[in-house]
């Protein structure tokens, strides 16, 4: 057991990881440098200097919004739903992939208070009891939004704090002096008594109950900031479903490319198994196949609808003026996705990085798609109109990277990245089942 | 229980036994702190500190409505001469304070400044007292022609010797009348959002 641990937070003594790990957070911290810079200039010049305006009034920010929101979903579905199906084989990622949803849902959230033109005034959006006699429009979908992921935020950190609660008690009592002192502050006085660890389950229970429900509802409403706007394209039943499964598409793929890397370079093998890398990627395959269906999806209801825009949207995507767009996305997200039904591709770790990286890429791509092809072919024709990406687009894009690297190097830094807890009960139970 | 921190450390003692205690009302001073906190923001935004209502605003003539109006008995558009038809209510040159006062206390130190200003003219710089924000559209002339009396908004000038805003302005106030229209004045009411904000 204590090789469980030593194993989990011993790496930080080795002095070729510690450089390794000092210059991956420099260039993270340019990442982060690159933000700061995007956003002042952004505050100082307002959102003319991201290349929307009409008809395309949301650009890369939203469609990244989108994006980064869906990578969070992964974490929740590891952490939420497979502990509640009893799948143990969550036990060494989920701790991983749930600091990776906090961290996405803080790249997600950036961009709309970001796009609000006036930041400061977001607070707007919260029914407070205001002077104005109004409260926010409930009818719309940025207020749906504001409570979708505020909610998701707050029950994610409660849950991972939670799970971290004897982690951080482990740590106390290796620790000395002052930084056992923060440990133990941080532990919250956690003795691992039966009482504690029988309330500990029951709220790590519920919580789990709850944020099932999150896995489903967040990408849902996020959705309905097109579904319900009258766009080609984006008014369709299909959006919730189809987000959702994008969401878990790109989530898990994020988690193939951290665990991969990260389970090399740390030596974490013993812990990450080939079988659990295996089982993500066939939980990939799963979303991606969901996704595709929501291809096949909007393709059909197009053709079945008849309705003229609709046709043209088709039309656009497959043959017109998005067609390259369109067939990059189809080509990473539903070809490169059929490899993984090769169980030889699954169990090599390059291969799988590789597709993992490619189907990333194009579902970044597939939500820029959805943004801003719809806003650029709307009913109008005169009201059709181009967009392009400034370049303070992209660095707020590179700088969210660096903001995710940054926070993701911290957090294996300084907190137990695989459950210690968890993995010691693994090996308990598996030798009480050799017993 | 009332050991929980003290215990934490295992062998060796952490923290004092007091630490119980100071985390436990650290965590409720926060928690208590932003109920007040919050409580103290929605009542100060209400509050005559934060809308104005009451206050009075320094100008260049001390000028006393309660004399003028209530006094002498001028008619309010005697010096807002675009009240009734304008936006905006329109403020007295300094030509519509010398009708009277090339006559009436020529001497008069209070009056300095409009002798100035009819010597060397330069206009006096009257300060609005209700002022509205630049984002909220509103007309005078709308108001009066609904028959919305001035003190309905300005209070009781009649009895003010130093000019203060007598409404809040603040959003709900427009708004309660103006989804009280109908009961007021007979007017279907307007609550659309570009009727104030164009």
């Amino acid at each position: 057991m204590s090789t469980i641990t030593a194993a989990i937070t011993g790496w930080v003594r080795d002095p070729q990881r510690k450089l390794a790990w000092r210059v991956a957070m420099g260039i993270a911290s340019l990442g982060v440098l690159v933000l700061f810079v995007a956003i002042g200039w952004l505050f100082v010049a307002g959102v003319g200097v991201w290349g929307v305006g009409s008809p395309v009034s949301w650009g890369i920010a939203i469609s990244s919004f989108v994006w980064w929101i869906g990578i969070g979903h992964a974490g929740t579905l590891i952490s939420a739903i497979l502990l509640l199906c009893r799948q143990r084989w969550r036990n060494p990622i989920n701790r991983f992939a749930e600091a990776m949803t906090l961290v996405a849902i803080v790249c997600a959230a950036m961009y709309p208070l970001l796009h609000l033109g006036r930041p400061e005034y977001f607070y707007w959006l919260i029914p407070y009891p205001s002077t104005y006699a109004y409260w926010p429009q409930f009818r719309s979908p940025l207020v749906w939004d504001m409570f979708a992921i505020g909610t998701y935020g707050v029950v994610s950190l409660a849950f991972w704090y939670l799970g971290l609660i004897p982690d951080l008690a482990t740590m106390r009592d290796r620790a000395t002096g002052r930084r056992a002192r923060v440990w133990a502050l941080l532990a919250l006085g956690w003795r691992g008594s039966a009482t504690q660890w029988f309330h500990h389950r029951q709220a790590y229970n519920l919580l789990a109950g709850l944020a099932t429900a999150l896995v489903v509802s967040v990408h849902s409403v996020v959705s309905f900031d097109f579904a319900v706007t009258l766009l080609p394209g984006w008014h369709s039943t299909v959006f919730p479903v189809y987000f959702v499964a994008g969401a878990l598409y790109s989530g898990m793929t994020m988690l193939l490319i951290l665990l991969i890397p990260l389970r090399a370079w740390f030596g974490l093998h013993d812990f990450v198994r080939p079988r659990h890398i295996e089982l993500c990627a066939r939980l990939v395959l799963v979303a991606g196949l969901f996704t595709a269906y929501g291809y096949f999806a909007e393709q059909l209801f197009g053709w079945y609808a008849g309705d003229l825009s609709s046709v043209a949207l088709v039309r656009s995507h497959s043959f017109g003026h998005s067609a390259p767009l369109y067939w990059t996305v189809i080509a990473l997200n539903v070809g490169l996705l059929q490899l993984l039904w090769v169980a030889r591709v699954r169990r090599n770790t390059w291969a799988l990085f590789s597709i993992a990286v490619g189907i990333n890429v194009g579902m970044w791509l597939e939500r820029y798609l959805i943004v801003i092809d719809s806003l650029e072919r709307g009913f109008l024709p005169s009201g059709w109109g181009e967009y392009t990406a400034t370049i303070w687009d992209w660095a707020t894009l590179l700088g969210s990277f660096g903001l995710f690297a940054a926070f993701m190097l911290l957090f294996i830094r300084f907190v137990p990245m695989i459950s210690m807890t968890e993995m010691r009960e693994l090996l308990v139970e598996d030798d009480g089942d050799a017993g | 229980m009332g050991s929980t921190f003290a215990l934490a450390g295992g062998v060796a003692q952490l923290f004092p036994a007091s630490v119980n205690f100071r985390v436990r009302a650290s965590l409720w001073t926060l928690a208590i702190g932003a109920v007040v906190l919050s409580i103290v923001a929605v009542a100060s935004s209400r509050s005559d500190w934060s809308t104005g209502q009451g206050r009075a605003t320094a100008q260049p003539v001390q000028f006393s409505h309660a004399h003028h109006v209530g006094g002498v008995g001028i008619d309010c558009r005697y010096c807002h001469r675009s009240v009734d038809t304008e936006a905006f209510a329109g403020m007295p040159s300094t030509q519509t304070c010398m009708h009277c006062h090339s006559q009436l206390w020529t001497e008069a130190a209070m009056l300095a400044p409009v002798r100035q200003s009819w010597a060397n003219g330069r206009p006096l710089r009257w300060r609005r007292v209700h002022d509205l924000p630049d984002f909220a559209y509103f007309d005078h002339g709308a108001h009066v022609q609904a028959e919305v009396a001035c003190s309905t908004c300005h209070g009781e000038v009649e009895r003010m010797a130093l000019t203060v805003q007598a409404a809040p302005l603040t959003m709900r106030w427009c708004v309660d009348c103006h989804a009280d229209l109908p009961a007021r004045y007979g007017l279907p009411a307007q609550l659309s959002c570009s009727t104030c904000h164009r």
